[in-house]
């Protein structure tokens, strides 16, 4: 029996996808196993761990809970993609100078968090942020650096220490 | 591995004291790769031809394996083969877990797919190989076995006591057992005018790293030769174990460790279905990976804990402990782990309980007994969090009974900062620890009668906080006393090979791995203040034995201070011989030239007199014009092995401050503290959030985790939805403290700190609950103390 496919088109970061998908395989294996953009990792397949986190038309998602079928015609942004457009420059150096991060498997989804965090809830408090991040498991840090990485880019974009960085 | 440095550029001018990087925050150079999406995790490896292998798991906790169909597995859509436990074992032996130095420990031998009969629910019982992972899963399906179900032991004490014996050769359901009584242990508690006493239940949790374990084995028949990347912490020790059980000469095996997604001592043993798929790639005679998902994770991966242990404790009415007297029992699984056995974790709580105190009396029972779940192991900080939680508990309870103030009666007890040193009942020895020195300045830093105040003034409005306080010790930068003298042929010593490239960059091969803590990035800064290079001319390689130095890797807080002397010895050594090299290019004397920026300069001038990058390119290049007699070294390799103590004991303290609501049993936690001594602290950035996060593994095993059985051995809450784990909107700022007793064993004198917070946070917290609940109920024995717990003590439910 061959398992049935459906043709989907959809644009992945900068670059417009068209691909026979099975109906059954969800978001990132998708795209790691299609297009090998690895940067998207699975920590669970069951919408906990937030590793797996994308951004469809804007909005964060998990992607071990969305179904690549679900995204036709729609814009996929995954890490590599907001890294190469500089979108999240200013949390990544954020989350080094702080070491936000050990294993870095987190990393990818925890960004796309606090980008979400810094787009939508500009003055968000320590405690908000770390309400923010709740849905995404980090095991190697304490969490504090990653709110504090946050934090500092919420108070470095209020006072526009950051001029020229794209919001 | 493969670290590029590319550090921000305020770090560039940071070599300014005396020890050069050593002691600043630089970040880490090779985590922005990661921050990218850029990492290279086993699963982001693409092979030609690789195929997928899925592991049949036991549905049974303990069950005979009467026959088992594959056929209609092998019909599968992309299958290329099924098979099961005996075909394994054609390819790879079984295994058993002891060790010599722990007298008496006995296993059962253990085979990578289970051939007669499955031990615990979750154990391998045949492999699907196929195309891709998804088609080996479809195929499980097609799967049919009999099983004929067998009796069960799920209770520690079921084991313990007997009546069912699960590995009959064995005799008894006793995996090791550990007496040991000091001569005036009878005296002491004789003459103790209060003797407390209370039992401590400890449930199993896992490691839930957030990368599931990985295996990418990959042979070539041509050569006989193995390649496995693995998401390992000790690369030499699984390329000895690939070797010895597959039959491959030692040089043919080839362990790669590239980025791990978290360890913490889940990814540092055997595992049967990682060896089965090394195994099928010879078999199969290409390259075959295994990937865990979750839901096999929570049953395979090693889990932890489960102790009940009663612990006594005898003092003088003035407030001087006399003894301590422990009784641990510790449930492991059906088989001993190997090869650093399931016996360690119990041997660990008998060392250090009462590890801080002065007391001279001590009595400790031990017993480890198999059970029908999933195995346990060496897991981060391996015991200490029991022994630290049995003391601090009970040296609470001591104060109660004498009504002293909890900190009044450990600064009465604590080991003398000049009494070293020193050794303890247990039979340890301590080369320096600072118990009063980090005492006040965790009281200082939380403003401890401050809180006491406030404790006090909110009590009376019917808030109910506590402060709870856990001192501890911790083992770290282990000898050969932890494992090699036992028979393991797990490598005590770390080496370091440095080598000046042409262009006057430094190349650093290291055995410790790297996990995320930031061990390369201290290997740079060590490198580079000790030769006298800038931080981003260091180039740091770690995790494949085919280049780097024979070592032991990453477990028991060993980097840091083992490998990192390593570098720091390669270092000196290499900056010799460049000035060596200079001295002859110049025609002076080397011990007028020093290395300093990146240049060669004069020892008392400071005047640059050539660049490291022309030291190169003449040694390298035109060696021609150097005399006749001169041949330049500017590769050297270092090794160290810490030989002096048996383990290098660091020590700290920490404090919780948590209000407990008495309604519903909820823990808020407000603040933690955590004061560590780990020696020569090497980047504190990095060390405190390493804290940090310990801490918070510390906090959730606690509060939160717990793997729970059903009376038939069925692990109840298998998924990241049932089995809670810290996220962050629970978790306190936590702030860390550091005093540094620079251990004397090395010149670098660090000590380890991965595994402190996980040690004492657990004691800190429970003893703020009963601190928060005094007066009301019973005390909070029992961890992970949930809502449900915290309502029984109270008597609500």
């Amino acid at each position: 029996m061959t398992e049935k496919r459906c043709d989907i088109s959809l644009r992945i970061n900068a670059e417009q996808v068209e691909r026979p998908v099975l109906v059954r395989q969800h978001l990132v294996d998708f795209l790691r196993e299609e297009l090998d953009l690895t940067g998207s990792h699975l920590g669970c397949e069951h919408g906990v761990c937030g590793a797996c986190q994308v951004m469809v038309d804007g909005k964060v998602v998990r992607g071990c809970l969305t179904l690549a079928v679900q995204c036709d015609g729609k814009h996929v942004e995954t890490i590599e993609g907001l890294s190469e457009s500089g979108v999240l420059a200013d949390l990544q150096a954020a989350f080094l100078n702080h070491n936000a991060l050990q294993c870095g498997f987190c990393s990818s989804g925890m960004l796309l968090t606090a980008l979400n965090i810094v787009q939508n809830h500009p003055d968000a408090t320590r405690d908000e942020i770390r309400d923010h991040i709740s849905g995404n498991y980090c095991r190697c840090t304490g969490y504090q650096a990653i709110v504090s990485a946050i934090e500092s880019v919420l108070v470095a974009r209020r006072t526009g220490e950051l001029a020229g960085v794209a919001r | 591995m493969n670290a590029r440095m590319e550090v921000p550029s305020q770090t560039k001018d940071a070599a300014t004291t005396e020890r050069g990087y050593i002691g600043q925050s630089a970040p880490r150079a090779g985590a922005k790769r990661l921050l990218e999406g850029r990492g290279a995790y086993i699963d982001d490896m693409r092979l030609p031809r690789l195929a997928h292998v899925v592991y049949v798991r036991s549905p049974h906790a303990h069950a005979l394996i009467k026959s088992m169909d594959l056929s209609a597995v092998k019909k599968q859509p992309g299958v290329i083969g099924a098979f099961t436990g005996s075909d394994i074992a054609a390819y790879c032996t079984p295994w058993v877990g002891v060790l010599g130095h722990l007298k008496g420990i006995k296993s059962a031998p253990q085979h990578a797919v289970a051939i007669d009969r499955a031990c615990w629910q979750g154990e391998p019982v045949a492999a699907i190989v196929a195309q891709t992972r998804r088609q080996a899963e479809d195929a499980l399906h097609f799967v049919q076995v009999d099983y004929e179900v067998l009796p069960v032991i799920v209770e520690m004490a079921d084991a313990l006591k007997g009546d069912y014996v699960i590995h009959p050769e064995l005799g008894d359901n006793i995996c090791f057992q550990r007496e040991l009584k000091t001569d005036d242990f009878d005296e002491a508690f004789a003459k103790a005018d209060v003797v407390v006493e209370k039992t401590f239940k400890f449930a199993r949790h896992t490691g839930v790293t957030n990368e599931p374990r990985a295996v990418l084995a990959d042979y070539q028949p041509a050569d006989h030769s193995l390649t496995v990347y693995q998401a390992t912490q000790a690369p030499h020790m699984m390329q000895d174990i690939m070797s010895r059980h597959l039959g491959i000469p030692e040089s043919n095996v080839r362990i790669v460790c590239k980025d791990v997604g978290g360890s913490f001592g889940i990814k540092v043993h055997v595992y049967p279905d990682e060896m089965a798929t090394a195994a099928l790639s010879v078999m199969l005679k290409r390259p075959v990976k295994f990937m865990a998902d979750r839901l096999e994770s929570f049953l395979s991966d090693i889990h932890a804990r489960e102790h009940i242990a009663t612990v006594r404790m005898a003092c003088t009415k003035e407030g001087d402990i006399l003894g301590f007297d422990l009784d641990d029992l510790t449930g492991i699984g059906p088989y001993s782990v190997y090869p650093r056995t399931s016996g360690i974790e119990g041997n660990q709580v008998v060392n250090l309980t009462g590890g801080p105190y002065k007391h001279k009396a001590y009595r400790a029972k031990l017993n480890v007994v198999f059970t029908n779940k999933n195995v346990t192991c060496q897991y981060r900080a391996v015991g200490h969090p029991i022994a630290v939680a049995l003391t601090e508990g009970i040296v609470d309870e001591g104060a109660r009974a004498l009504g002293m103030d909890p900190a009044a009666f450990r600064r009465r007890n604590l080991i003398a900062d000049d009494a070293y040193p020193y050794t303890f009942p247990s039979g340890l020895k301590f080369e320096k620890l600072s118990h009063h020195q980090c005492l006040d300045k965790l009281l200082q830093m939380m403003d401890y009668d401050g809180l006491r105040a406030e404790q006090k003034a909110l009590r009376e409005k019917g808030i109910y906080r506590g402060i709870g306080l856990a001192a501890m010790i911790e083992v770290t930068n282990p000898s050969p006393a932890f494992y090699g003298v036992g028979g393991a042929r797990i490598s005590a010593q770390d080496g370091a090979t440095l080598r000046l490239d042409p262009s006057g960059m430094l190349n650093v091969l290291v055995s410790v791995t790297e996990q995320g803590q930031g061990t390369e990035a201290v290997f740079a800064q060590i490198a580079a203040s000790m030769v006298g290079v800038s931080l981003d001319k260091v180039r740091v390689i770690t995790g494949d034995t085919a280049v780097t130095p024979y070592g032991g890797g990453t477990w028991a807080s060993r980097g840091a201070g083992i490998g990192g002397e390593a570098v720091l010895q390669a270092g000196k050594a290499l900056k010799t011989n460049i000035l060596a090299v200079a001295g002859a290019v110049l025609s002076v004397d080397p011990a007028t030239l020093d290395v300093v920026d990146n240049a060669v300069v004069d020892r008392l001038t400071r005047v640059e007199q050539m660049p490291l990058a022309e030291v190169g390119r003449v040694a390298y290049f035109r060696p021609d014009t150097l005399p006749m007699d001169f041949q330049s070294e500017l590769t050297v390799t270092r090794h160290y092995t810490p030989r002096e103590f048996g383990f290098t004991f660091t020590n700290g303290i920490q404090a919780s401050y948590v209000e407990v609501d008495t309604e519903t049993g909820f823990i808020k936690l407000l603040k933690h503290w955590c004061v560590e001594d780990c020696g020569t602290v090497l980047n504190p950035m990095l060390v405190d959030e390493q804290l940090r996060g310990g801490v918070v593994q510390g906090l959730g095993g606690a509060l939160l985790e717990e793997c729970l059985y059903s009376p038939e051995g069925q692990m109840l809450n298998g998924s990241m939805a049932d089995y809670l784990v810290p996220m962050a909107y629970e978790m306190p700022d936590i702030e860390i403290g550091h005093v540094s007793t620079p251990t004397k064993t090395s010149e670098l004198g660090a000590k380890g700190a991965g595994e402190a917070g996980t040690a004492g946070a657990p004691g800190a917290v429970m003893n703020a609950v009963n601190d928060a609940l005094e007066g009301l109920g019973e005390r909070v024995v029992e961890q992970p103390m949930t809502p449900e717990r915290i309502l029984k003590a109270l008597g609500k439910i």
